[in-house]
């Protein structure tokens, strides 16, 4: 046992009088404030108690316990109740008053601060009549309180008040020999000025009243930023800005069609085109169609000249298989999905400045064209593929048109392409007797003649754009990454054609009545659905010096777009407009599992509106968690607490707050802002923050540049708390300028944050302006340049009615909706795997396994008492092995246990009615 | 605050009677009257006293080194967590991820009192943090998960999401 101490300290000296006075044999070693013994604890803290078992007490409370208790002197519940009021009404009372005394040299405010403590110390002790805390003789609870109050009370240049009571039991505890010399070893003797060096190195207490005053909520940025430090220089800057008020430019209205224009910076957008013949769940939404939404609303604010283009992705298998299903045409199928998306595109409020599909004459028109390019430059060559054709149905079959045995394992009902029971990719002509999915005759192989676009010839100019646009533009570290692992595998050539009737046809006369690949096609959407929008479209899209392409998608689409497409354009040699910033996505999860509609599980487009939660709302929550840089999910619980604690207790709060206050106490009115030093430092503040969302903005980070925002009004509530307006506008002439000022800069910090939430939450930040009667004219104005956060409201502006933004998600609806679509089952048992605790003392421990915490249902042949057995028997041939591996046995003999144990873990697994095999493994994304 | 996560201890512990309790002062310490003596100030000291009632002393910690960790943490809870600030609470978050890295239970090999108060003083600061940061303070997002399903301790406190798959990997700490 070892005791570290440092001198000057006060905690120490309970420590050190604890030790003498039960003289605990224990060695004692004295380090500097600094030193940190502790190796968990974040911050030096001293005293610190080294354990027989290696752990360590860093609470001088616990240790004097300790030692009492090693002693034979076991703490009474009294005892303890005096160690608590110690540690939480005391401590912090005479950490204050020793700062006030010590470090400040203002002896004579100590009697205030700690005339609370001391009162009721008094009382105590004279209605308890015994000599010590707890009784006739000294425990934990006096040493501690002694130690505590030392430092004040054996000071005569302080004043401490009237206490009597009190002063005759410090005399008793003083005046033991333990006491005396233990002060003598930690503070010299010099009693208060004895803890000068100690008390300079602690930080300034926060008086209990400020302390209430920090925000409960804490911040969703990352990292350990603390409060950001304001210099003169950026107060007044700020404070010069905010006083330009609006500058008279006009926000310019969209004209359709948009074209790019001399001089602008042109932004053609678009969103990976979402399949029509699924339902977009929430991963693909905030993927492509929101991220691309709110980057295009966001650049449309800033002033570029923008166009957003998206639609859906017609052509196809799946298609086929889809009408053949539902018994309609390929066509009719495309036309009810195509509504479908559209109809969820509006419900999220996705601002496309057009939604097209590709199941158009255009699309037609220009494949064909860039196929009759890449022929022409002889980018295509000619190979022959071994098919499966149906003689029956008359047609080739496509992988997913095909089913037969596993090669692999034998699985009866393996797919064309995949079996579905070892997962093993599959050549469909390997499949062990075939069968055609629609009329279930015997398919034959026969040879196809089909046409490849020949990539590695297409490979150097290929690498030179890349080179060009990855480091101009702004790609998404996993897009850079996805590309570069392609070029390193080398490319292939890549078949552009299929047998099927689907599609766009291939115009060769050699190749008639096939279609082109959909990977092929699909791309070649983007510029026949804005062919679709304009006649002009060439102006985008053959147009590289003018019109920067940003493209949006789920990492699974970046080789696509940055390889394969690419090639395509490159090869037709038309001086087309290329990407220049790819921006990918991570996977979106739901809960702990995936989306999956043949599961149910999940939130797809068309059930999210009638969740009754607003699109708004989902619109923030899904940007929230917007897989940026890393995988995210989807959870419930964490949408309704995202709710009420951002939207309604933070943003919405202060918006609301602002707004009442100028209804209630000014009529309406915003009032002459005569802007103070604390006023400066929150226009500097909000300004950083304004500044960073701009920044982060315009490099697509739409996750971070969101709690910039959030950042804003969470110091626009510590401002209205700390200025307390509802209380100035009682108050004097200067104290309801005060208030005026006050209310008046924080609506003003509401009109930004309609601005900076208007990418986000389009409708709420509608509202807010609304409610506020901002004028258009704020829109445009803040966020040019590197952002400016200016005086839209000035004095004598009147504001509209003021009413709540959001509304509280109770846990019940959010409960209900959870189980509705699927989500985990809470009721699992967790799975834990804990860490062995490393004991220092030699002997064995158990394995520490938590039990489960709910009965799990129990299937067919479980059996516990057995898997308990079982558990046991695991454990011993575990460590048999290890210790065999440890000694380096002979190969052969480590073998056969490991086999033991190996079949031991089996009939556990079965025992516990779990599949003997190991899960598999998460595949590494 | 305070009182009900009392009476959700009192059910942990099976307690048949619920006791009256009444609070003290600005910042409602609980009192508990007490017939057989004078009355018990602070939520330590109620507490522990509801555990020797319930004649579960395992709870209070193992051996005197036992029961030494288990009051730290007690003293911990009601010191630094209750009314921690903002920054505070992020050093703090480390401060336990780490103290926990090698352990199941705060103190020792079963669940203890300093368990339950410390379940109870995180709570809603796990409720706060994002996915991310869940999975930023690994450690302590496991026990609170371990803790959080053990029967009939969770009461009037929202069950917490916790992923099982990490899917935050790359992140460097």
């Amino acid at each position: 046992m070892k005791l570290f101490l440092s001198e000057g300290n006060p905690h120490c000296l309970k420590a050190l009088a604890a030790v003498e006075v039960t003289g605990a044999k224990c060695d004692v070693q004295y380090v500097s404030h600094e030193d940190k013994v502790v190796p968990f604890l974040s911050r030096p803290s001293l005293p610190a108690l080294l354990l027989p078992s290696g752990q360590h007490l860093f609470s001088p409370n616990a240790i004097c316990r300790y030692m009492f208790e090693v002693s034979g002197q076991d703490s009474s519940a009294l005892c303890n109740q005096w160690l608590e009021w110690e540690a939480t009404n005391l401590q912090p009372a005479l950490l204050q008053a020793l700062h006030v005394a010590v470090v400040q040299g203002k002896g004579s405010e100590v009697p205030k601060i700690i005339e609370g403590p001391l009162n009721y110390l008094d009382q105590n002790l004279s209605k308890g009549k015994t000599t010590y805390l707890t009784g006739e003789s000294v425990s934990a609870a006096d040493i501690v309180l002694w130690a505590a109050l030392f430092p004040l009370l054996s000071d005569s240049t302080v004043p401490t008040g009237e206490h009597k009571t009190v002063a005759l039991w410090f005399k008793h505890v003083n005046g033991m020999n333990a006491c005396q010399s233990s002060a003598q070893k930690l503070l010299q003797g010099k009693g208060l000025q004895g803890t000068k060096s100690y008390m300079q190195k602690q930080p300034a207490p926060l008086s209990s009243h400020s302390r209430d005053m920090q925000p409960s909520t804490s911040s969703p940025v990352e990292g350990d930023d603390g409060e950001r430090l304001v210099s003169e220089e950026e107060m007044e800057a700020a404070a010069l800005s905010y006083s330009k008020g609006l500058s008279t430019s006009q926000d310019t209205e969209r004209k359709h069609p948009i074209l790019p224009q001399e001089g602008k910076r042109n932004i053609l957008l678009t969103s990976a085109l979402p399949y029509v013949n699924n339902v977009p769940h929430l991963g693909n939404i905030i993927g492509c169609v929101l991220s691309a939404d709110v980057f295009s609303r966001y650049g449309r604010l800033r002033g570029w000249n923008l166009l957003y283009v998206c639609g859906t992705d017609e052509y196809g298998t799946a298609t086929e298989n889809k009408a053949r299903e539902e018994g309609l045409t390929p066509q009719q199928i495309c036309d009810k999905y195509h509504a479908v998306h559209s109809n969820i595109y509006k419900w999220f409020q996705i601002d496309f400045d057009f939604f097209g599909r590709t199941t158009t004459s255009k699309q037609t028109e220009i494949a064909q064209d860039i196929f009759w390019r890449l022929h022409k430059h002889d980018f295509l060559v000619e190979d022959t593929v071994e098919q499966l054709r149906c003689e029956n149905c008359q047609r080739f079959l496509a992988d997913r048109f095909v089913e037969g045995t596993c090669p692999f394992c034998n699985y009866p009902e393996a797919r064309g392409d995949q079996c579905d029971k070892c997962g093993r990719l599959i050549n469909a002509v390997e499949l062990e007797e075939p069968q055609c999915k629609v009329c279930r005759q015997t398919p034959v192989i026969q040879t196809s003649k089909h046409l490849f676009l020949n990539l590695p010839k297409l490979e150097t100019q290929l690498e030179q754009w890349l080179d060009k646009s990855t480091s101009t533009g702004d790609w998404t570290a996993n897009a850079k990454q996805i590309t570069r692992s392609w070029l390193r595998d080398g490319l292939k050539p890549r078949c552009i054609t299929r047998d099927l009737q689907w599609g766009t046809p291939v115009p060769h006369p050699d190749f008639k009545e096939k279609v082109f690949y959909v990977w092929f096609d699909a791309p070649i959407g983007y510029l026949s659905i804005t062919a679709n929008y304009t006649d002009q479209w060439e102006k985008w899209w053959k147009n590289p010096q003018q019109v920067e392409l940003y493209n949006f998608m789920a990492k699974d689409n970046v080789p696509f777009h940055s390889v394969v497409f690419p090639c395509s354009l490159l090869g037709a040699q038309d001086n087309y407009t290329l990407v220049n910033h790819l921006v990918a996505t991570e996977y979106l999860n739901y809960e702990d599992t995936k989306f999956s509609k043949s599961r149910g599980v999940g939130v797809f487009g068309d059930m999210a509106k009638d969740t009754g939660i607003p699109s708004d709302v989902w619109r923030f929550y899904l940007l929230y968690v917007r897989p940026e840089g890393q995988d995210s999910a989807f959870s419930w619980a964490d949408m309704a607490m995202k709710n009420n604690s951002e939207l309604l207790n933070n943003l919405g709060n202060f918006i609301n707050r602002a707004g009442m206050f100028v209804t209630k106490f000014f009529e309406g009115c915003v009032s002459v802002m005569d802007l103070q030093p604390e006023d400066k430092k929150l226009l500097a503040l909000v300004g950083w923050e304004l500044q960073q969302y701009i920044q982060l903005m315009d490099k697509v980070k739409l996750r971070d540049a969101l709690k910039h925002i959030l950042n804003i009004s969470r110091h626009g509530n510590q401002y209205i708390q700390v200025n307390e307006p509802w209380k100035k506008i009682k108050g004097g002439d200067n104290e309801r300028q005060r208030a005026g000022t006050v209310t008046g800069v924080s609506v003003n910090i509401s009109c930004l944050l309609s601005v900076m939430l208007l990418p986000y939450m389009p409708t709420v930040s509608q509202t807010i302006r609304d409610q506020l009667n901002a004028p258009p004219s704020c829109i445009s104005t803040m966020l040019q340049g590197s952002g400016t956060f200016v005086c839209a409201l000035s004095a004598g502006h009147r504001i509209g009615t003021v009413s709540p933004l959001f509304q509280k998600l109770e846990a019940e609806h959010i409960e209900t909706l959870k189980k509705k679509f699927g989500g985990q089952q809470e009721d699992e048992p967790p799975k834990i795997q804990p860490k062995s605790t490393a004991p220092s003392t030699a002997s064995p421990q158990p394995a520490v396994v938590p039990a489960p915490a709910t009965e799990a249902i129990v299937p067919g042949g479980v059996n516990p008492e057995k898997a308990k057995l079982l558990t046991q028997a695991v454990a011993e041939q575990g460590e048999k092995v290890r210790t065999l591996k440890a000694q380096k046995a002979e190969k052969a003999v480590v073998t056969a246990e490991v086999a033991k144990l190996l079949d031991l873990k089996k009939q556990l697994a079965a025992a516990e009615g779990k599949s003997p095999e190991p899960a598999p493994q998460k595949k590494k994304k | 605050m305070a009182l009900r996560e009392l009476s959700s201890l009192e059910k942990y512990l099976g307690l048949k009677k619920p006791n009256k309790y009444t609070t003290q002062g600005d910042r409602k310490v609980p009192v508990l009257q007490n017939n057989n003596g004078p009355p018990l100030v602070g939520l330590v000291t109620v507490a522990c006293h509801l555990v020797k009632e319930s004649k579960r002393p395992e709870l209070l910690g193992d051996g005197a080194e036992g029961r030494a960790v288990v009051q730290q943490w007690l003293e911990y809870r009601v010191t630094k967590l209750d009314g921690s600030s903002k920054e505070e609470t992020r050093a703090i978050l480390k401060e336990l991820n780490s103290y926990l890295e090698d352990k199941v239970y705060f103190a020792g090999h079963q669940i203890t009192l300093a368990d339950i108060f410390m379940y109870h003083g995180t709570h809603s600061l796990m409720v706060d943090l994002s996915v991310q940061e869940r999975e930023q303070f690994v450690n302590v997002t496991r026990w609170f998960d371990h803790v959080q399903h053990v029967r009939g301790l969770r009461h009037h406190l929202t069950p917490v999401a916790v992923l099982r798959n990490r899917i935050y990997t790359s992140r460097h700490h």
